[in-house]
C-alpha cells in the first residue's frame, strides 16, 4: 500500500510538510510534544538525522514516534554515517515498521558538527542511495542478493535552487529524478523570481516539488543566512523588511513573510507545496500555516 | 610526487623515546628535505634538541632516499653510529620508517606523520591530487579527481554545501564540482556532469595491498 504521503503528492492537492529534529538525549517529551502540535496541521514531518553532523537520537527513532503518535513520517537518511549495509538494514526496518517515507540526502560534513573527528562515510552518496532503494524495491539488494519481502517507499531528495554555480546542481538533480526520486524538497528559497525561473525548469521532469520555507526569525539572522550557508538567498528588501519591524515584533514578521511566501506559491501554482523548516521555533508553525491561509487543510 | 610530511610535537617524540637514551638520527634527502622535515637542516636541529634534553646522540645521517633499496648500504657506512645507539629517530615518511624497520634490529621511532601523497604548485605548498583508489575517474571529470578533491569524496554531483564555488568544511577549499564544471565547460563537455556513477567497489585490492607482476 501507498504512503498517504504519496497519496496527498498525487493527489494535486498543495502539499504542506514540517520538520523536526529528534533529541540530543533521552528526554523525548519536547520532540513528541512537537510531534503533536503539527501531525494534524500537515501532510508529513520529516525527522532530521543527524542535522549539520550534530549527533541526536536517530532519525528513525523520531519516526517511529511520528507514527506512534498518529502522524506521517518521513525519514531523513544521510550517507555520511552508515555504510550499505547500514543504510539497507535501516531500509528494511523502517519499512517492516510502517515508515515509507525516505529523503535521501548527501549529509552534512563531519567536521561542521559536533563530534568532529569521527569518520565521514559516504560510501553512498544521495542518487547512489535513490538507486539503492529502487533495488530494494526490486527485491535484491546491492550485492545482487534475493530479500525474503520487499520494500516500496515514497523516495524523496532535495535540490538547492539558489546554488552557483546553478548548473552542476541541476545535472544531479536530473540524476535524482532519474534514479527515482518522487519528491523534491528544496533548500530555501525567498526570491520569488529565481524560484519561478527555478521551476519552469524543473516542471519538465516527472517530480513534485515543494519549496523549502525557512522561518528568518530577525534581521541578523536573515543576514546570517545570505552570508553565510551555503545556497541561501535572502534578497534585500526582506532583511530591510524584518529590521522596520517594532522592537520585539521580529519573529511575528518572519512567521508573517513565511505565510506570504507560502500564500503566493500556492496562488500562482508555482510548486506543488511546501516544506517548513522553522529550526528550534517549531511552536510557531501553526502560526505560519495560519498566516498562509492553510490552517487547518490537510 | 611527494610524500607530505609534518613533524610530530616534540612532546609525542619524547614519549616514544621514553627509556631509550642514545639515539641514531636518520634524515631523507628525497620528499622530506623538500618538506623540510627531514633534510640536512632537521635533522641537525633534532641533533640539538635532544642533546639539551640529556639524549646521547650517536650520529646521525640523511639517507639520499630513504624509501630506497640503497637504504641498507647507505646505512652500513654509518654502521658504528646505528650499532652504538639503543633506538633509531627516523625522520622521513612511514615508507623510510618502514624501510629502517627492516634491517635496524632496533626499536625505530618515526619524528614525523606522513599526511599525503601529493603534488607542489608554488614552493612550499603541498596539495594532493590522488588518493590511490584503484578506479579512476579523471576520465570523465576533466582530470580533477573528485575522490580527493572533494571533502565528502562524492562521484555524482556537488552535495548542499558547495558554496559559490567553496567547500562548506572551508572558505578556502575549492569545490571539485565547481572546478570539474568549469573545466568540462571550457572543454565543451558539459555533458559528463550527468553521467551515473554507480556505487564504487571498496576492495579493488584486497587490503592489506600488494600487486605483483606476473
Amino acid at each position: 500500500m501507498v504512503s498517504a504521503f504519496k497519496q496527498a503528492l498525487s493527489s494535486g492537492k498543495f502539499v504542506v510538510t514540517s520538520e523536526i529534529g529528534p533529541p540530543k538525549g533521552t528526554n523525548l517529551k519536547n520532540m513528541n510534544h512537537h510531534i503533536e502540535l503539527l501531525k494534524d496541521k500537515v501532510d508529513a514531518l520529516n525527522i532530521t538525522d543527524h542535522q549539520s553532523s550534530v549527533m541526536r537520537a536517530p532519525s528513525i527513532a523520531g519516526c517511529l514516534a511520528v507514527k506512534e503518535h498518529g502522524g506521517e513520517p518521513i525519514l531523513q537518511m544521510t550517507c555520511r554515517d552508515r555504510n550499505r549495509i547500514a543504510l539497507q538494514a535501516d531500509l528494511l526496518f523502517a519499512y517492516s515498521r510502517g515508515i515509507k517515507n525516505v529523503l535521501c540526502l548527501t549529509g552534512d560534513a563531519v567536521p561542521v558538527g559536533d563530534n568532529k573527528e569521527a569518520k565521514g562515510v559516504f560510501d553512498l552518496d544521495s542518487v547512489q542511495l535513490l538507486q539503492t532503494i529502487r533495488s530494494l524495491e526490486s527485491g535484491r539488494d546491492l550485492g545482487g542478493n534475493d530479500l525474503n519481502g520487499k520494500v516500496e517507499f515514497c523516495r524523496g531528495a532535495i535540490v538547492t535552487p539558489e546554488a552557483q554555480p546553478l548548473e552542476p546542481q541541476l545535472a544531479k538533480f536530473e540524476k535524482k529524478v532519474e534514479a527515482g526520486a518522487e519528491f523534491i524538497q528544496t533548500q530555501a528559497i525567498y526570491d520569488m523570481e529565481n524560484f519561478a525561473k527555478f521551476m519552469a525548469y524543473a516542471r519538465q521532469f516527472p517530480v513534485k516539488i515543494l519549496a523549502g520555507i525557512v522561518l528568518l526569525s530577525s534581521a541578523r539572522m536573515a543576514k546570517y543566512m545570505t552570508e553565510n550557508v551555503p545556497g541561501i538567498f535572502v534578497p534585500q528588501e526582506l532583511i530591510d523588511e524584518l529590521a522596520a519591524a517594532p522592537k520585539g515584533g521580529a519573529l511575528e514578521k518572519g512567521i508573517e513573510i513565511a505565510g506570504r511566501m507560502i500564500a503566493f506559491l500556492k496562488k500562482e501554482q508555482l510548486c506543488d507545496g511546501v516544506h517548513i523548516m522553522a529550526i528550534n521555533k517549531e511552536e510557531v508553525v501553526p502560526d505560519i500555516l495560519a498566516a498562509a491561509g492553510l490552517a487547518g487543510t490537510k | 610526487m611527494k610524500s607530505i610530511t609534518r613533524q610530530k610535537e616534540y612532546e609525542e617524540i619524547a614519549l616514544q623515546l621514553n627509556g631509550l637514551e642514545k639515539v641514531c638520527i636518520i634524515g631523507c634527502g628525497a620528499c622530506a628535505t623538500t618538506t623540510r622535515t627531514g633534510g640536512i637542516d632537521e635533522v641537525a636541529l633534532m641533533k640539538e634538541r635532544l642533546q639539551n634534553e640529556g639524549k646521547l646522540v650517536t650520529g646521525w645521517l640523511v639517507i639520499p632516499t630513504a624509501c630506497d633499496e640503497i637504504t641498507a648500504e647507505t646505512a652500513e657506512a654509518h654502521g658504528q653510529a646505528i650499532k652504538n645507539a639503543d633506538s633509531i629517530l627516523v625522520m622521513s615518511c612511514a615508507l623510510g620508517v618502514h624501510r629502517v624497520s627492516l634491517y635496524a634490529k632496533k626499536p625505530v621511532i618515526p619524528a614525523l606523520d606522513t599526511l599525503f601523497i601529493g603534488l607542489e604548485d608554488l614552493p612550499g605548498n603541498f596539495y594532493e591530487v590522488c588518493v590511490q583508489c584503484g578506479q579512476c575517474v579523471l576520465g570523465y571529470t576533466s582530470g580533477i579527481c573528485p575522490i580527493t578533491a572533494c571533502h565528502k569524496g562524492l562521484l555524482n554531483g556537488p552535495c548542499g554545501g558547495t558554496n559559490k564555488g567553496k567547500c562548506e568544511v572551508d572558505k578556502e577549499k575549492d569545490c571539485a564540482f565547481t572546478l570539474i564544471y568549469e573545466r568540462l565547460k571550457e572543454q565543451g563537455r558539459l555533458e559528463l556532469l550527468k553521467t551515473y556513477h554507480p556505487p564504487r567497489n571498496n576492495h579493488i585490492v584486497l587490503r592489506p595491498r600488494s600487486f605483483k607482476i606476473l
